[in-house]
Parts: C-alpha cells; sequence; structure tokens
C-alpha cells in the first residue's frame, strides 16, 4: 500500500535537492531529445492550430518565418494548416519557454543540467521587451532580433557559459530572492546577477568588441534575462520529482493560452486541463482586461518548483499586482504554505524570518481547502503581435485539480 | 472635441507597477478618456502613439524622463486630472490592505501562533468532530462548541484526550473560563480561588456569575459538554477538569456541575471528588443528595447555593484530610434494618456497583442475599434470615457465621458491623463478635473492621466496654452511621483510573486558534487573549465525491 505522505516527501526532497546548473547554449535541434525541422514546442499542454489563441498562433507563424519554412504569413498558415507542422508542449521535451513559448529547431536554447539527478531540461533565449515572438509578435524587427540572437548573442553566450564552467542556477535564485525578486515576475536582481556572473567571461571569450557590448547591453537592459534559465531551472527540479508512485505534488503547470495544463507525479504523463482564465491584474497605457488573452506561458514553472506568486512575500516591490500592500504580499506567501509539502530548504524569505517558501503543491489540499495555487504572469494581447499589454495574478481552475484527485482515486483504487 | 495633455518629468525614475497604478488611478477620474504613464523608452512612446496619447511634449521626452499622459473631454477636466498627479501618487490602498493573514486550515492557523494551546472549534457537528481530532493531533486543548456530533465521536475524542493529556470539552460546549478568558458564552468574572467543571453551559455561567455577586472569583471555569456525565461518556472530560482543579495551586474549592448523572457516573466522580484535598461542592441538580456534606464533598441544592458555599468555603473552610484509598469491597452486615438503609443511601453515591437485600434502587437487588457480590450492605434482620431464630439483635449465631463467610471470600476488604445496645439486646454482642474479629484478623489481616455502635452510657452493656473489647480486636468505632459511611466511601471508593494522562498545564496568557464562528475569535482579542482566526470552509468546498477520496487518502499515508 502507497504512502501517500512518504511519496510527497520524497517528490519533494528531490525537487529541492536538485540543483540546476546553467551549463551552455545550443542549436535546439542538437540538444533538445526529439527535436526536428518541422516541429514547433510551444507552452502549456497540447493543442492543435484550431484552437490557438492569437499570440500563440503569431508566435507560431514568427516561428516559421525564422526558420525560413514560409516567407509570408499566409505561407505559414497554409503550411499549418496542409498539417506538415508538428506542435508538442516544450513540457514533452524537457522544454520550458515564456508566454507562447514557441522553439523551433534552430533556435539557441540554454541547456540546464541537474548535478544531483543527471536530468537536463531547456529553455529559449529571452528576446526583451516590446514587439516579441513570445507575445505573438512576427514583425520583421522581431526576427530579425530572433537572428540576432541566434548569429551573434547565442554563441557568444554559449562560449562564455562554457568557459565560466557553469552557472548555478539555484544559487543565483537563493540570493536574488534577498534581493527583491520573486523569480517569476520580478527577476531584476537575478539578472544583474546573472550578467555580472557573465560579463568577464564574455569579455574574455568575445571575439568583436562591439558584439559584445550589444550583448552586455541586452543582458543588463533585460531585467527579464535571467528568467529563461531560471525557468529551465525549475523544470529540471520538478522534473526529477516526477514520476513518484502515489505522489499527489504537482510537477507541471503551464497554459497555451486556451487551456490550463497540469501533471502530477503519481499520475503519469496526463494532463488535467481547462479552459485558461484571463488574469487580473495591471495593464499598460490605453489597454484593459477586453485586450487581455487567457493565460499563456510555461512560467509556472516557477510557482510549480516554489518560488514566484509562492514567494511572493519576498517580492514587495510587486505586491502592486496582488492588491497593494507588503502585507498583501505576506498573505500571498503565507497562503501558498497552506497547499504545499515543505517549506523550500534553498530558498528562503527574509520577510518571513528567512522562513523557506512554499514547496511542492498538493492536490490534495488544494482540493480540500478550496485555495489554487497564485500564479504572478505577464498579460498577452488577445491578438497576435501586440504583444504584452499588463502583468498581474492569475489561478489555474480548480477544475484541473479535482480531476486529478478523480483520476488518482482510479489509479490507485481508493 | 477631446484634449491630450502631456506632463513630462525630467529623470524621474518610478517602477513601472507605480507608474500602471497611477495610470489606472488617472484613468477613473472625471472626464478622463485614456491616460498614459510611462518612462519614455522608444518602445513606451510607440505604444503612446498607437492609442493616440502621443503629442509635442511627449515626443521630445527622453528615456529617462517620466512622461504622463491624459486625454479628457476638455482642458479644464485635462488639466485637473494632470494636477492630482501628485496626490495619487502619495495615495496608498488602505481599508483590509493590512488584514493580516487569515488562514483556511487548523494547521496553518496553529503554524502562525505556536503559543496556542487551544483550538475553538464551532464548523457544523458533521465535520466537527474531523478538526477536533486535528487539534489532538497537534497536542491542543479542545473547545468544542459544535453540536450534532455523534456520541461514538465524543467518545473516541475524549479517550484519545485523556490518554494524550488534553481536554476535549464539548461537544455542545457553550462555555468555559480558562485563566480569566471566557471562551464561548461567558461572563466576566474576577479571578479567584473557585475552580467549576460543568456539564452545562447556562449552569455554569449561573454559578460563575453567582460566585461573582457573592465576591468571590473564579480559577477555572471548564465545560465538558451536555453528554459528558452518560454513562458512555463516564464524565471523561469532568474527571480531567477535576483532577486538573484538585492539583491546581490557584484552585482551593471545587464546584462541579451537572445534570443528574448516570449512577456509575456519580459514583465514580463523586469518590474521585473525596481524594481532593480540597472542598468539592457537588451540584447536580434534581439529585438526591445523601447528606449535605460527606467528608469533603458538598451537595448544594441549586446553582445559587452552590456559588454561596463555594464563596463560603473558599473563606477558610477547614476541609477533613483525605482518607487513603483501600481496595476490595465492603461487606456490611447489620442488624438493624434502617441502618443499614441508611448506610446503603450515602455509600451508594461513591461506591458502585453495591447491592443490598434492603435495595434503594432496583439495580442493587442481590441474586442471592446469602452470597454477597461487589459492595453488599445486608440487613440480617430480614425475614429470609430470621424464619425459625432469634433476631440477629439477641442472637449474634448468624452474624458469626456470615463473618466467616465474609472473611473467606478473597474479595471482601472491609467489613462494617453495626453494634445496637440497649434493653432486649445481646448482654454482650461485642464480646462474641470481637472474638471472631480477632481470630479472623489472624488469617485476613487485610481485612479492615469496622463497628457502628448505637448505644448510650446507660445501656445495660456498658458501651464503654463494648467499644473497647471491639477496639482491642482491631475494629474501628463509629458512633453515627454518617460518620461511618465518611470514612468507608473515601476509604474504599474507586481507585483513581490509571487511564489517562494528567493535562497539560493551562500556560498564560492564553492563546487560540478559532475554528469557525468569527465572534468567538472577536471576543478572544476584545478580552487581550492572543487569537488566529482560521476561515473554515467544508472540505473540497461540500463536495462529497471528492471529500469521500480525500478522506481515503487520509488512510493512505
Amino acid at each position: 500500500m502507497v504512502d501517500i505522505n512518504k511519496a510527497n516527501e520524497r517528490a519533494v526532497s528531490k525537487m529541492m535537492e536538485a540543483r540546476p546548473i546553467l551549463k551552455g547554449v545550443a542549436p535546439a535541434k542538437d540538444v533538445i531529445p526529439g527535436m526536428k525541422p518541422n516541429l514547433l514546442l510551444h507552452a502549456g499542454p497540447p493543442i492543435e492550430w484550431a484552437r490557438m489563441s492569437g499570440p500563440l498562433r503569431g508566435a507560431v507563424i514568427g516561428a516559421l518565418l525564422f526558420e525560413g519554412l514560409a516567407k509570408t504569413e499566409q505561407e505559414a498558415v497554409a503550411l499549418v494548416e496542409k498539417g506538415e507542422i508538428e506542435f508538442a508542449p516544450c513540457h514533452h521535451h524537457d522544454t520550458v519557454g515564456p508566454m507562447a513559448g514557441v522553439t523551433s529547431s534552430s533556435m539557441m536554447v540554454y541547456i540546464l543540467e541537474n548535478e544531483t539527478h543527471g536530468n537536463k531540461a531547456y529553455s529559449n533565449l529571452n528576446e526583451g521587451y516590446g514587439k516579441v515572438l513570445r507575445y505573438g509578435a512576427f514583425s520583421e524587427e522581431v526576427i530579425a532580433k530572433l537572428r540576432w540572437m541566434n548569429e551573434s548573442m547565442g554563441p557568444l553566450l554559449a562560449k562564455a557559459i562554457e568557459a565560466s564552467g557553469g552557472i548555478d542556477i539555484r544559487a543565483l535564485l537563493s540570493e536574488s530572492l534577498h534581493m527583491g525578486d520573486e523569480g517569476h515576475n520580478r527577476n531584476k536582481a537575478g539578472s544583474i546577477i546573472y550578467t555580472a556572473k557573465l560579463a568577464p567571461w564574455i569579455a574574455k571569450v568575445a571575439a568583436d568588441n562591439d558584439v559584445e557590448s550589444e550583448v552586455l547591453k541586452a543582458l543588463g537592459d533585460n531585467a527579464l534575462s535571467v528568467l529563461n534559465p531560471v525557468m529551465a531551472a525549475c523544470k529540471a527540479m520538478a522534473a526529477s520529482a516526477h514520476g513518484i508512485e502515489g505522489s499527489t505534488m504537482v510537477t507541471t503547470m503551464a497554459r497555451n493560452g486556451t487551456d490550463f495544463g497540469m501533471r502530477v507525479s503519481g499520475l503519469g504523463d496526463q494532463w488535467f486541463t481547462a479552459p485558461a482564465e484571463v488574469p487580473d491584474g495591471l495593464y499598460f497605457p490605453s489597454f484593459t482586461s477586453k485586450d487581455a488573452n487567457p493565460d499563456i506561458g510555461d512560467s509556472t514553472i516557477t510557482e510549480t518548483a516554489g518560488i514566484g506568486a509562492f514567494a511572493m512575500a519576498a517580492a514587495p516591490a510587486i505586491v502592486t499586482f496582488v492588491s497593494g500592500t507588503p502585507q498583501d504580499a505576506l498573505n500571498a506567501t503565507l497562503e501558498m504554505y497552506e497547499i504545499t509539502i515543505a517549506e523550500h530548504s534553498h530558498f528562503t524569505i527574509p520577510q518571513l524570518e528567512f522562513r523557506g517558501t512554499p514547496t511542492g503543491i498538493d492536490i490534495r489540499k488544494v482540493v480540500e481547502l478550496g485555495i489554487t495555487p497564485r500564479v504572478n504572469t505577464g498579460i498577452a494581447h488577445r491578438e497576435a503581435g501586440v504583444g504584452q499589454v499588463g502583468a498581474g495574478l492569475v489561478r489555474p481552475p480548480m477544475k484541473i485539480f479535482e480531476d486529478a484527485l478523480v483520476a488518482y482515486a482510479k489509479e490507485y483504487r481508493l | 472635441m477631446s484634449v491630450t495633455k502631456s506632463e513630462v518629468r525630467p529623470g524621474v525614475y518610478y517602477d513601472s507597477v507605480v507608474l500602471m497604478q497611477l495610470q489606472r488611478k488617472l484613468a477613473a477620474l472625471p472626464g478622463v478618456e485614456d491616460a498614459g504613464v510611462v518612462m519614455a523608452t522608444p518602445a513606451n512612446l510607440e505604444l503612446l502613439a498607437d492609442s493616440d496619447l502621443l503629442e509635442a511634449a511627449g515626443k521630445a521626452a527622453r528615456p529617462e524622463d517620466l512622461l504622463i499622459v491624459v486625454r479628457a473631454g476638455n482642458e479644464a477636466e485635462a488639466s485637473s486630472a494632470l494636477a492630482q498627479v501628485d496626490e495619487l501618487l502619495k495615495q496608498r490602498s488602505s481599508g483590509g490592505g493590512n488584514q493580516a493573514f487569515r488562514p483556511r486550515s487548523l494547521a496553518a492557523g496553529i503554524k502562525n501562533l505556536p503559543a496556542a494551546e487551544w483550538v475553538l472549534i464551532s464548523v457544523p457537528g458533521r465535520y466537527a468532530a474531523k478538526v477536533a481530532h486535528e487539534a489532538l493531533d497537534n497536542g491542543k486543548h479542545v473547545f468544542l462548541y459544535s453540536d450534532n456530533v455523534e456520541l461514538e465521536d465524543e467518545i473516541a475524542l475524549k479517550q484519545r484526550g485523556a490518554a494524550l493529556g488534553l481536554l476535549v470539552m464539548g461537544p455542545d460546549c457553550g462555555t468555559a473560563i480558562i485563566n480569566g478568558v471566557g471562551l464561548g458564552f461567558a461572563n466576566r468574572v474576577r479571578r479567584g480561588p473557585i475552580g467549576l467543571v460543568g456539564a452545562s453551559g447556562t449552569g455554569l455561567q449561573a454559578v460563575t456569575v453567582g460566585i461573582h455577586n457573592y465576591g468571590g472569583g473564579v480559577s477555572q471555569a471548564i465545560g465538558t459538554g451536555g453528554r459528558d456525565l452518560k454513562a458512555e461518556v463516564g464524565a471523561a472530560s469532568m474527571l480531567q477538569g477535576l483532577r486538573y482543579l484538585a492539583a491546581d495551586e490557584a484552585t482551593q474549592v471545587i464546584v462541579l456541575i451537572s445534570k443528574p448523572p448516570d449512577e456509575a457516573t456519580a459514583a465514580r466522580l463523586l469518590s474521585e471528588a473525596q481524594t481532593a484535598d480540597k472542598p468539592v461542592v457537588v451540584c447536580f441538580i434534581g439529585f438526591a443528595a445523601p447528606a449535605e456534606q460527606i467528608g469533603n464533598v458538598h451537595f448544594a441544592q441549586g446553582l445559587d447555593s452552590a456559588a454561596r458555599i463555594a464563596v463560603g468555603l473558599s473563606n477558610g473552610a477547614i476541609t477533613p484530610p483525605a482518607i487513603e484509598r483501600r481496595a476490595g469491597y465492603l461487606r456490611g452486615l447489620f442488624s438493624g434494618g434502617t441502618l443499614a438503609y441508611e448506610a446503603l443511601n450515602g455509600l451508594q453515591n461513591f461506591l458502585h456497583p453495591i447491592y443490598s437485600n434492603v435495595a434503594i434502587r432496583s439495580s442493587q437487588k442481590m441474586a442471592d442475599p446469602l452470597h454477597s457480590q461487589a459492595h453488599t450492605i445486608i440487613d440480617l434482620g430480614e425475614d429470609v434470615f430470621t424464619v425459625g431464630r432469634l433476631h440477629p439483635m439477641m442472637d449474634n449465631d448468624l452474624r458469626l457465621r456470615r463473618l466467616k463467610q465474609e472473611v473467606e471470600d478473597s474479595e471482601t476488604g472491609l467489613i462494617l458491623l453495626d453494634v445496637v445496645l440497649g434493653e432486649g439486646s445481646h448482654a454482650d454482642p461485642a464480646g462474641e463478635l470481637a472474638a471472631a474479629i480477632a481470630s479472623h484478623r489472624k488469617t485476613r489481616a487485610d481485612i479492615e473492621f469496622v463497628a457502628l455502635v448505637v448505644g448510650t452510657d446507660e445501656d445495660p452493656q456498658n458501651t464503654e466496654e463494648q467499644i473497647q473489647k471491639l477496639e482491642a480486636a482491631g475494629a474501628r468505632i463509629f458512633r453515627e452511621t454518617s460518620m461511618a459511611v465518611d470514612y468507608i466511601a473515601a476509604r474504599l471508593g474507586a481507585a483513581p483510573s490509571a487511564a489517562g494522562k494528567a493535562l497539560r498545564p493551562f500556560s498564560e496568557p492564553l492563546a487560540a486558534v478559532n475554528v469557525g464562528v468569527e465572534s468567538f475569535f472577536d471576543s478572544l482579542k476584545a478580552q487581550g487573549a492572543d487569537a488566529v482566526q482560521v476561515d473554515w470552509r467544508p472540505p473540497a468546498g461540500g463536495n462529497e465525491t471528492l471529500a469521500g477520496i480525500l478522506e481515503k487518502m487520509k488512510g493512505k499515508s
């Protein structure tokens, strides 16, 4: 007979013991298992073209343009509609991507290796702000930026990371949580640490001063530059805890802009999905919730691993997304302790007397208490190509937890 | 025609979140159609241009400048909006924003107030037992206000509580005062030396009020719930409370309050009360008290008299020293019927089970008067014994034979004999009885002999001499039935049950987690107690299927 608490202890311990190191950057097709030219990875649970939301469609079109598989938007759509393109969740290939998360075979990706358990995880490079592929933009400037990232930034980062011997992302997060980051919506401090750690190696390996300068500027200006390695690190942690018999711990939460999907450690690779909700948040000038796309992105892997909204108390500067006061930020984290299995042994919160962050969502507790996980998130425009319109808070639909509980009862013959 | 106005604040930086908030507030002002508040980076200027918010002043702004733009119905509205920017930037959300965290689960409540030793539970009855078990799991005393809790659940909770040294007040416990803090419904009464345990909520309230009004004060008032003194529950909580107060230095007088208890339970409680080295005032409404006072146990006829007696006793009563318990059964071999009846009337409240051929309660009837069982009081003057022979007041033969029979019974611990002197009685009853006692004591030194001697100094047998003979044989002498009853009740009362640990001490100041009715939380806070409110909801939102699965899963860990 399976002991659920013991299984969960094991799962959460594995997740916390995982030590993901950023090991390099390489083209997706060279490193991501199963990657091939006509395959596009996307955020969230599986979805077919017909049900894809605006930003995801836009990112798909952009990726096909970037890969040279299509020359125009129309060509790209026709190619997809003919069934020439395969789609798969990033999560099915040990990969995660923010927002649309679309990753194609030529794209440079970060390689994270969990030194404790040996598994790897991948994520694309962060494009920065403005019109970007991850929000479904695919204009020429977007594609040009991607090209530059692939041809200039990626190779330089690859060399620099290799020269550095690897960057311990878990240690970086431990530090940035003490500097006002929560690791999901706010990665300001983490991105600065990341840039500072890489800068000497970039300087050392760069052949061209102009490229060096551009890359350092891109890293330093972008408060999200570390988000992608952080997400891949969280994926490596969560993946190490997946597949533990009897465990009710969540190991994946991800959204594709249409559905919110979840997987549970002890329930194999089955996804539990329900329609994604529109985040509640603050909007950029001239946008309102009417413009918002339903929740999208793999970045919920941060909450899955015990940071992001779960570490909200550590990030009082962005509490206004929640509703306003530092007390609310504390409350957000305190609430998440109710539905988690452990307090993180490496991620601590100064504001809570260095208590570990709430870690390891237990579907039992979510259903019993009626508290769904909190997620901090960016908000995408519902139309392809417009980009980010705000940021805020969202929760997964309760239904996926209820469905998972019922599936667990069936699986384990309760 | 709409008017767009901008303000550029060179070199002023705000976090984007602050800017978005400001923008939302500006957009909500009267007449304002749209607003934009951004750091004037090229990307942001483009955004503003897309929404028709960019005009000359904005275009000239530099990336490190703060740009504030409003589009309003007219010039005045636009200017007014811009004039309010500084005020809006200073605004802080308030009203509920600083609300301390409200946990949803008891576990989180306890985590947030580790000092809490008490959990108050007032959730719907069908869920209450589970919450109470969880409180016990966490080592907390329980105040269980919820009603409609199954009797089996109450028994299970109280058994666990006893094993853990934790108090379970309730279910259906409305009131308690712990360390001066009222739980549930409680009156504000001064603190003092009187400790109470009550199975009746309003009874407990009335007596604490009475104590206060008579000038006394309360150390602890412990509630038990109305079913505690039922046979099935066996006064589990009242016994715990009684023992706690007996050992509590701040308590000088104990008051027990209940509706009439089950017989066996009453005997258990009263004999436990006798072991306290302080006065115990018993107020079992409707209970036929055998006397005003038996040993340290005082019987009050009503709530008010209980309060009055308790306050009187707390002002310096002398408590008879507690008598040491011994094992074995009582065998009372009487020649006088009324004496037997009076002894039974007193002792039945302490010794259980007790049997007699002059039974007061039908449960006391002997199966066979010729054979004693458990505690037994026999009137040997009854017809069944006297057919064809002299009355035992005149002829000791029958009693001597029965005496021998009792001595041969290994369960016998104490033998009570009456010795009625006077005209017509045997000329020297003590002579024959004393000789038998002396001889039996050689074989059964463990048996204690008590003699109730009824006689005057003018009686022909010479009472003094009779007493001396009995005493010389080793018997303890009493001259009144009530005194003998006091002694025997104290000597043979049920041994304190080995089951159950002493209650964990009630620390000061009182801290509690309240699960359910919020007014109890407010009341705790108003009394200065440290408290956490748990916003409890039915598991799985009341969905029976899911709750059922969760329950099964609990068995798997």
